[in-house]
């Protein structure tokens, strides 16, 4: 069984405790192209990009039914969650540097999975560095410690961190939200040569920036996938009202 | 209930100034009509100097477009419709333009001694007119249906101009004499013939902003 670059989730639900977070979720998100999550807070985005890889594992009460598959592979069915976490790269709302030099941050990820070289590793953090398009502005301070960086520049770290173990799925959960818009830009330009290579999921409460940078969008509500379709399609010719009712901002 | 009540104020401040232009347009065609079959050239003269109020109107509705793009970042619906509010104007510039083109041919019959208006060219006055307005009214108040009779009535418009070029070869064949005037009458109905045509493309962007689909019919 392999790993692909598409996500097929089937007749999922997703339940914290008594609550059903995630109501009979069926979704195909396709490889290499970039995919959104918009929808009220606490409607379930954060929730199921979670699922894509385990996350929610940790929390306690939780349980989940249905089917999600990566290329091949059925995640829920698999024992192996570190071949899982191993092609599926996370970034979070909040930059969360290790404190500790800014190659380390990066080497971190491969060194778990084994690689212990030090040429090997010195070209996996320029390669990822120069991914998430910030070799030049830190090739001269990967000792320094990252927690120094700016909080765009952490950000983008982070992706680069992710970038480290080759994922072949990159989740990003709100990655610009507490960002500038010089520094958001920068993000969003990385996403779109990203996806060259993986397949981006992303949660976004800026809607311009998921129809400036995504190719699909899904559209949730309270634990519902309500509509998911082509990016223009869902900004200009939403078919669900209540799609329309949440971009338009008429909502409630 | 809405959370964006400033927003669809502005969206109706817009539609009424497109409705306001389109009024300045009806005016202009009507007078161009009465200016021709009653030769008042001084009418004639003010339907050209009307032709500028329309302009206004769109540079005016135009920035307030372009201004709506900006600060409300519009998606959906709000977006087609401020989309279709950019394109229509320019239509509506145009019928503007060839009332007062009908006018500007009117002064040339100032020296013609035999006038006899073709019966033909105020009824096409009177469909162009009726076709612009239900056009307009069918994108404000988000008919698609209303459209679609104005788009059918287009083909009533094009028997007319056909019929219409019919009637002027034969006059010019029974007498080479009135060619000169047949020949601007002949311009003066595909002035309106145009105008329909510019009516239609107003009832596309009401089926676009209804349904989300541009076609050109
Ligand atoms: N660990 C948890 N235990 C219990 N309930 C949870 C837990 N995590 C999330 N929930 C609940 O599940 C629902 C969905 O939460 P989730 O974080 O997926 O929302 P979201 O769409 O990402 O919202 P936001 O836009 O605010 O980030 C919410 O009602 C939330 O309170
Ligand atoms: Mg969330």
């Amino acid at each position: 069984m392999e790993y692909g670059q598409n996500i097929s989730v089937k007749q999922a639900d997703l339940y914290y405790g008594d609550f059903h977070a995630l109501k009979n979720i069926n979704i195909e998100i396709p490889a290499k192209k970039i995919t959104a999550f918009i929808g009220p807070s606490g409607c379930g985005k954060s929730t199921l990009l979670k699922c894509f890889n385990r996350m929610n594992d940790l929390v306690e009460g939780c349980k989940i039914t249905g089917e999600f598959k990566i290329g091949e592979v059925d995640i829920y069915k698999t024992n192996d969650v570190n071949a899982l976490r191993k092609n599926v790269g996370m970034v979070f709302q909040k930059p969360n540097p290790f404190p500790m030099s800014v190659y380390d941050n990066i080497a971190y990820g491969p060194r778990t999975f084994g690689i212990k070289k030090r040429a090997q590793l010195d070209e996996i953090v320029e390669r990822s560095l120069k991914q998430a398009a910030m070799w030049d502005e830190l090739k001269d301070r990967l000792n320094k410690s990252a927690l120094g960086l700016s909080g765009g520049q952490q950000q983008r770290l982070c992706i680069a961190r992710a970038l480290s173990i080759s994922p072949k799925i990159i989740l990003m959960d709100e990655p610009t939200s507490a960002l500038d818009p010089i520094s958001t830009g920068k993000i969003e330009e990385l996403c779109g040569e990203l996806k060259e290579q993986a397949t981006i999921v992303i949660v976004t409460h800026n809607m311009q920036q998921a129809t400036r940078i995504s190719d699909k969008t899904g559209f949730f509500l309270l634990g519902d996938l309500v509509e998911f379709g082509d990016t223009d399609q869902i900004f200009t010719n939403p078919k669900n009202e209540k799609t329309e009712n949440y971009i338009t901002g008429r909502f409630g | 209930m809405t959370v964006r009540k400033i927003f669809d104020e502005e969206l109706s401040e817009l539609k009424l100034q497109l409705v306001k232009m389109c009024r300045v347009t009806e005016e202009m065609m009507a007078d161009s009509i009465t200016a021709l079959t009653q030769r008042d050239y001084e009418l004639a003269q003010s339907v050209v100097y009307l032709d500028k109020k329309v302009d206004e109107y769109e540079m005016n509705i135009e920035k307030q477009c372009l201004r709506l793009l900006i600060k409300q970042q519009p998606v959906a619906r709000d977006f087609r419709t401020v989309s279709s509010a950019l394109k229509i104007i320019t239509d509506v510039e145009r019928i503007g333009d060839q009332a007062a083109d009908i006018s500007a041919l009117t002064s040339s019959f100032k020296e013609e001694k035999s006038f006899d208006c073709p019966d033909l060219i105020p009824k096409m006055g009177e469909l162009a007119i009726k076709m612009v307005k239900e056009a307009i009214n069918s994108f404000v108040n988000e008919n698609p249906f209303a459209a679609d009779d104005v788009i059918k009535a287009d083909d009533e418009m094009d028997d007319m101009f056909d019929e219409f070029k019919k009637q002027t070869v034969e006059k010019i064949k029974q007498n080479s004499q009135c060619a000169d005037t047949a020949i601007l009458f002949m311009m003066i109905a595909k002035y309106l013939e145009r105008i329909g045509d510019h009516a239609v493309n107003i009832c596309e962007w009401t089926k676009y902003n209804e349904s989300g689909v541009h076609v050109k019919v």
